[in-house]
Parts: C-alpha cells; structure tokens; sequence
C-alpha cells in the first residue's frame, strides 16, 4: 500500500499512514481553511486499508490543536477506524491541556473503539 | 492628523492588544494567530490560557473568512470587517463585527441565545449532538464554532445586530476568556 506522509505546516497537520512499519499518526496543528478538502485522500487511504488491515493497529492522535471543521473529520476518521478490528487508537494531550484531554474523552463515547490515553 | 492620536488613545483605553480591519482570508488568519500568539508568548502568558484564547480567536476569524465574504453591501471592500483582541487584568476579550443578510439575523440570534441559556454540560451534550448529525456546510463549516468558543469561554457569548442599510447588519460578537485559572 502507499504510504502517506505530509508534513506539518503551521494549519494542517503531520500524517503518517504506513501499514508496512505500522505507523499511523496524525499530530500537530488542525485548522486548515477547507478541512474536507484536506482530510479526503485520508479517508480514502483508510478505506482501502480496511479492506486488508494489519493484525493489530495502533492509531495515534497527537494533536496540539484542531478548529472545529476539523473536529468532524476527526469524528469521521475514527468512524472509519470503528470497521478495523485489532484497533486501538492513542489519544495523545499536553499534560496541562484538559481540554485536549477532554476532547479525547468525547470522542471515545461517540466511536465504538478502544482509547488508551497518554500526555507527553 | 488627530485621528491617528486619537485611535492610539481609544486602543489604549481599551486596552486592545491587536486590531486588524479589512479582508479576511486563510492566509491573514494565519498572520494574525501568528501575533497574536507572539504577543501572549512575550508577555509570558498562561500555556492554558494562551490556548483558550488561540482557539477562539481561530473560530472566530475563520467564521468571518466562511461566511463573511458574500455579505458586504460595499463591494469595493469586499469580505471587510474587523478583529479585536483586548486584554485587562483578568481576562482577554476577543471581538469581532462582520455584515451579515438581513435574513440570517433571526437565525444568528437564535443560535446564540440558544447557546447562551445552556451551561457547561448542556454544551457538551449540544456539540456531541451537532458533531455526530452534521454535515459539513458548502462553506466546510461544521456548525460548531459558536458552541466551542462559548465552551472554551465559560461565559455567555456577548452579541449585537447594528443596522447598516435596508439589507444588512452588521453582526458584533464578543468572548471573553479569563485570565484566572479556574
């Protein structure tokens, strides 16, 4: 599978999505002007990974900031994620960030998927 | 040349950190987040605190770049409108004033006061809701902006609808974000 990799810009966040090392992360900063636009070879690359998913996946969100289109994507993100068995997503927040820390909280009652929860 | 004096005192007075007046586009809510969050930096505020207010200040421009575009009865100037961000003693007031159609007023009004009679678990509760049915508008937007700049406030969300011609408004909005940890 192709793996994507973006870097981080001041509005949109770093990717990486490599099923052959297993690395899937998204981290940093997300208030791109159109987040649909951003967020769609994301979703693309999801679905067609959960066609022939590793064994287990890790997905990690380690996110600093995000605006509230790209809270939808997120939703839709871990929506796809929700088909993938042997999913556990990593929720990532600065240790004094409670709403970051919340934010994870919230996510992981509208997804049906595992959520460990970590600061750095 | 009284004017400039004049707007230097009325800044000080308010106690307004930045202004910025004219078009708002992705690339100047960059610049503006940028100085904003340069000028807290140097005056070593609050990380919490710093990101309350960079979070409001996004939903808030971006609010203005969406949907502020196609409403400016001076088409000359189109997409003008402005953006304060003040800072007192015990909070920080970010401020802004956009025109809006005549027709989206009772809608707007609606949707704050809405947001303004619920408190802290009531927003909660409206955000899961909207987050979960939601499509994201033509514009990307997600209909979520209000609710989060109110949550992240703690406070009502202070507005006012000022009459411009027979089509528009013009739409001021107002949040505040104390400066004392809760």
């Amino acid at each position: 599978m192709e793996i994507i990799n973006l870097e981080g810009t001041e509005d949109t966040p770093k990717i990486i999505l490599d099923k052959g090392n297993g690395i899937f992360e998204i981290s940093g900063r997300s208030l791109p002007e159109d987040s649909a636009e951003f967020y769609a070879p994301i979703l693309d690359w999801l679905d067609a990974y959960s066609k022939a998913p590793n064994p287990e996946t890790e997905f990690v969100f380690k996110l600093e900031y995000f605006n509230t289109a790209s809270s939808k994507l997120i939703l839709d993100i871990l929506s796809k994620l929700e088909d993938i068995s042997g999913i556990t997503v990593q929720w990532y927040f600065h240790e004094d960030d409670e709403d970051m820390e919340e934010a994870g909280e919230e996510f992981s009652e509208l997804v049906d998927i595992p959520f460990e929860f970590k600061t750095y | 040349m009284k004017y400039i004096y004049d707007l230097h005192k009325t800044m000080l007075a308010r106690n307004l950190i930045l202004v910025y007046e004219g078009e708002f586009t992705q690339e100047i809510t960059k610049s503006v987040l940028a100085m904003a969050e340069r000028n807290m930096d140097s005056m070593g505020e609050e990380s919490s605190i710093k990101r309350k207010v960079f979070n409001v200040m996004v939903e808030c421009l971006q609010n203005i770049v969406k949907h502020g575009e196609d409403f400016n009865p001076f088409n000359e100037k189109k997409n003008s409108a402005v953006f304060m961000i003040g800072k007192q003693e015990t909070e920080y007031i970010i401020t802004s004033g956009n025109p809006v159609n005549e027709e989206t007023v009772p809608k707007l009004r609606e949707k704050l006061e809405r947001i303004n009679s619920l408190d802290k678990d009531g927003l909660k509760k409206l955000y899961k809701e909207i987050i979960k049915n939601a499509d994201l508008s033509e514009k990307g937007g997600a209909g979520l902006g209000f609710v989060d700049m109110a949550r992240k406030s703690g406070q009502p969300l202070q507005f006012d609808f000022e009459k411009m011609d027979d089509n528009h408004y013009f739409f001021s909005l107002k949040t505040t974000i104390s400066r004392e940890q809760a």
